[in-house]
């Protein structure tokens, strides 16, 4: 990750705050529960790309480790839709 | 003598991924975690759904306010940690050891804070043990008021938190490591991996708990 200029942690750090303090108002707000989720969820994934993106640095990072990183996703997703297949069974 | 600034600096990259070893193996183990966050998060989602009566609104057992400034403060040490590692890599030592101190404490009120949350959570009867279980909710202590969801609320919630606290904790030890070898000069301008890869992993449980935080917190 050499060889570029130093992001602006504080202000990445601000957004953070700021959409921490979004997320708690929101979740409070009178809304389908489906939209509260929906909101928190893509808040929710926005920190954790700020995150990833500019204090682990992954944006300055080489295409390749960008691959590596997202390849656990799909395998994620994959998981929690095995798991989905036993709501039948757990109820 | 300082053997870290005059041993040459073991930069082997794996063939055809152009980062160095130490931080793709880090990056490995992380992957890894994910899927051991996904497993926790994914049968707490199937739990919560196939069992929405053991759940209440998010606040009425879980003090949100106070996870909210602990979310803070975890946020906080995410950027003193990369202010940590901006600064040896312009060779500022003296940056370098307060940023680390500054990491180590923050993250030390992290797990305090949760421990406190945990204490006043259990003798509100939110416990993990299903045959002990008897939630009142926020702020009510009182014997004989009557329970508020169910054992895999509390279960779930123990389950997911725990670990990450635990993995807070480990952070915390190994920034000590990295602190003390900061302290004897160990890292410099040319060789500061040893911060950069447990920054990685410092952010990463930040990464984690804000993920938690949404989905156990205010969902």
């Amino acid at each position: 990750m050499e060889g570029h200029s130093e992001p602006r942690y504080f202000l990445i750090w601000f957004i953070l705050l700021a959409l921490t303090v979004g997320e708690v108002g929101y979740a409070f707000l009178d809304l389908p529960k489906f939209w509260l989720a929906v909101g928190l969820i893509i808040m929710a994934i926005w920190k954790a790309l700020l995150v990833a993106l500019y204090y682990m640095h992954l944006r300055y990072e080489p295409r390749r480790l960008w691959v590596l990183a997202a390849s656990p996703l799909p395998l994620a997703v994959i998981m929690v839709l095995a798991v989905i297949t036993e709501y039948g069974f757990l109820r | 003598m300082n053997h870290a600034a005059t041993a040459p600096v073991d930069r082997s990259y794996m063939p055809g991924m152009k980062v160095d070893n130490l931080k793709l193996g880090m990056w490995v183990f992380l992957l890894s975690e994910v899927m051991f966050f996904t497993a926790l998060i994914g049968s707490y989602i199937i739990l919560r759904y196939a069992h929405p009566d053991h759940w209440t609104e998010p606040g009425v057992i879980l003090n949100v306010p106070l996870t909210a400034l602990n979310t803070f403060f975890l946020i906080c040490s995410s950027v003193t940690m990369v202010k940590a590692f901006a600064a040896i890599q312009q060779g500022n030592q003296k940056g370098l050891k307060l940023w680390l101190l500054a990491t180590i404490l923050i993250g030390t009120l992290f797990v305090g804070i949760q421990v406190y949350e945990y204490n006043i959570l259990g003798s509100e009867g939110f416990v993990p043990a299903v045959e002990n279980y008897h939630a009142v909710g926020r702020g009510h202590h009182e014997a004989g008021a009557p329970s508020l969801g169910g054992p895999l609320y509390g279960a779930t919630f123990y389950s997911m938190t725990g670990f990450h606290g635990a993995h807070v904790s480990l952070g915390v030890l190994a920034l000590w490591f990295v602190f003390i070898k900061a302290m004897r000069g160990g890292y410099t301008k040319e060789d500061n991996r040893g911060v950069e890869i447990v920054g990685l992993y410092w952010h990463f449980v930040d990464l984690v708990w804000i993920i938690l935080f949404t989905i156990v917190y205010l969902i």
